[in-house]
């Protein structure tokens, strides 16, 4: 009886986490004319692979964009935020643990209380609709959860083995690529996942800042979504692109990401 | 001492980007929201704006200004959203969890299913939800395929609200809740006996309290009574929220779970508790910890909506309207910056409201250690 309950109970649960994505796939199957409200239910016969090549059509430059902007904004990010992790937890002065608690602040902020100021300062130094303007917003506001991570995960490396490598004579570079970076490979994953999953996902920076030509996918995907008149096919084959590479991210490295979720679960 | 120097220059671009970007521009905000930037269409995009200072006014106007109606809706807006979509999320990943616990076949399973929607963007899950929602399909025809009749709930095409009261009665009611929540404070320092928090939360929450009742009854914000509640055209948002973070909620919950030691729930069984008193005594007081982050974080992501909703029913939708929307809207449709960056701060706010004591209790928690 209980057995029945709870295999029931997820079952239904199932359900609710995927039909939306059976949804999502058979209308991108569909031909226009096809769609209609009443059956939209019903799979497509035959599916209409089109929808795919139309959509990709449209949105291959700005699923470039987010490519690029992701990818560089999370090797930057992961970059910035070794060398702060390794000062922080190895080479500690006066201080350092108050500013530290100050930088973390910034994870905290809703954006909204910034993004006037930052619209105008991407403009005045030239970067506005650039996709490097929206790299160094992602990565300057990166820096209190990468520093947050990196600093957790070297604080458990002992200092004894900072100090061995100080007597062999290693300076501070030194130490950082000869003990610290051999021994980071798992902070970097973790941190490179969170990174990855939040700038590609990320709307609010992208909107304000973008024009149409350095636009990410998910503004284009809200624009065309929210445009009159649209034929659903396409927004869903856009909505399945935009998800892609994320999703491909948990499926494939799920462990690492339910880490990051959890290291970072304070930043939401 | 050279490395020394050497650890501080490395820091120091970002202590410098953080110092800017988050504190900086706060400043900044804070003071653009006490200007008049954009009241005056010919100042609003020039390259040099001549601002001038005027105080609180644009927070007057947000709040019991004639114009602002819009601000005031996607207030409340916010404030329903926030606390049903923390509700869902909480009682549905606690739920999922519980489930799992029990070591169904095909957890992992189940568990990546649950958790999948964490992966996508909140403009997907708008997208997807948008077309689920739609009036005359998606969700309303699903009866139809087990032959019954279809859903007639507009969802996010409705106007309709529930719980409808005056703007006018809003510092009452702040009050009355505040006072109840002090004398509940009361209540429960009095049965662990700390008297100095007893006499405070007692005092505060009964001069509220009586203030309600008497002088409170007074106060207009409006010379006009103005209607707002709770709308129903935000049901679908809410849906959709909790179906994309109740799968987070549960993988805290899960792991709180597996984190009871065996021995404790062994010694529930031997004293003799039945299986609901072991869950009542025991394992929910052990996940009251993971309930409050958890509500921290939701609340976070609650306050700052936007991308949902942009992709649900868009900006120029006021029933699903919320303070982050009107923000974008007035600043970078309307140029309104002013009053925009007030909406801000106001959002500073109460993130910080939010976020501070917890942060604060946090540190103590590992001075103590």
């Amino acid at each position: 009886m209980g057995r029945v309950l709870l295999y029931g109970f997820l079952l239904l649960a199932t359900l609710f986490f995927l039909l939306p994505v059976y949804l999502v796939v058979l209308t991108a199957l569909k031909e226009p004319a096809q769609i209609t409200l009443d059956t939209v239910w019903r799979w497509p016969s035959p599916p209409y692979w089109e929808s795919f090549r139309i959509a990709w059509e449209a949105f291959r430059p700005k699923f470039q964009n987010s490519l690029v902007l992701a990818l560089s904004a999370t090797c930057l990010s992961a970059l910035v935020g070794a060398l702060n992790g390794y000062v922080l937890a190895k080479w500690p002065f006066r201080g350092s643990g108050l500013l530290f608690a100050l930088m973390l602040f910034g994870m905290f902020i809703p954006y909204q209380s910034v993004l006037i100021p930052l619209f105008h300062f991407v403009k005045a130094i030239g970067l506005y609709g650039t996709l490097s303007g929206l790299v160094l917003v992602h990565v300057v506001y990166g820096i209190p959860i990468v520093t947050l991570i990196f600093k957790n995960y070297y604080s458990e490396i002992p200092d004894e083995l900072v100090e061995a490598a100080r007597i062999d004579g290693a300076g501070f570079f030194g130490v950082f690529r000869r003990v610290i970076l051999p021994l980071s490979a798992p902070a970097f994953v973790v941190v490179a996942i969170w990174q990855f999953t939040q700038i590609w996902n990320e709307f609010l920076f992208a909107v304000t800042l973008t024009r149409p030509e350095s636009q990410p996918i998910t503004v284009a995907l809200a624009q065309l979504a929210g445009g009159e008149a649209v034929k659903w096919n396409l927004p869903m084959a856009g909505a399945i692109l935009a998800a892609l590479p994320t999703l491909l991210v948990y499926i494939l490295l799920g462990r690492y990401f339910l880490r990051g979720l959890l290291a970072g679960s304070v930043k939401g | 001492m050279r490395d020394r120097i050497t650890a501080f220059l490395v820091l120091l671009p970002s202590l410098l980007a953080v110092g800017i970007f988050v504190y900086g521009f706060i400043g900044q905000n804070l003071w653009v929201s006490l200007t008049d930037w954009g009241k005056d269409p010919a100042q609003a995009l020039a390259l040099h704006p001549k601002l001038r200072f005027l105080g609180l006014e644009n927070y007057r106007e947000l709040f019991t200004g004639f114009v602002d109606v819009r601000f005031r809706q996607s207030a409340i807006n916010l404030l329903f959203f926030t606390l049903f979509f923390m509700a869902g999320s909480l009682g549905l990943g606690l739920l999922l969890a519980l489930a799992l616990d029990r070591g169904p076949k095909g957890e992992g399973f189940f568990r990546t299913v649950f958790l999948f929607p964490m992966a996508l963007s909140f403009v997907v899950t708008g997208t997807i939800w948008r077309w689920l929602l739609q009036p005359q399909g998606g969700v309303n025809v699903l009866p139809t395929l087990f032959g019954l009749p279809p859903l007639s709930f507009p969802w996010l095409t409705t106007r309709e609200q529930a719980l409808v009261f005056d703007w006018n009665r809003l510092p009452l009611y702040t009050a009355l809740v505040v006072g109840l929540v002090l004398l509940h404070v009361a209540w429960r320092a009095y049965r662990e006996g700390e008297r100095r928090r007893l006499l405070w939360s007692a005092a505060s929450g009964g001069v509220l309290l009586l203030w309600a009742l008497t002088l409170g009854q007074r106060v207009h914000l409006l010379p006009y009574p103005e209607p707002h509640g709770l709308s129903l055209a935000l049901v679908g948002v809410i849906l959709a929220a909790v179906w994309q973070m109740s799968g987070y909620t549960m993988a805290l919950y899960l792991a709180g779970l597996r984190g009871i030691p065996v021995e404790v729930l062994e010694a529930a069984k031997v004293d003799g508790a039945s299986e609901w008193q072991t869950y009542r005594h025991v394992v929910f007081p052990l996940l009251a910890p993971i309930t409050l982050s958890a509500m921290i974080v939701l609340g976070h992501i609650a306050l700052k909506i936007f991308d949902l909703v942009f992709a649900m029913a868009g900006l120029d939708y006021a029933p699903t309207d919320v303070p982050a929307i009107y923000m974008y809207l007035l600043a970078f449709r309307g140029n309104q910056f002013a009053k925009g960056a007030a909406i801000g701060i106001l959002l500073l706010l109460l993130v910080a409201v939010v976020v501070i004591p917890y942060l604060a209790s946090q540190l103590r928690r590992e001075v103590r250690r």
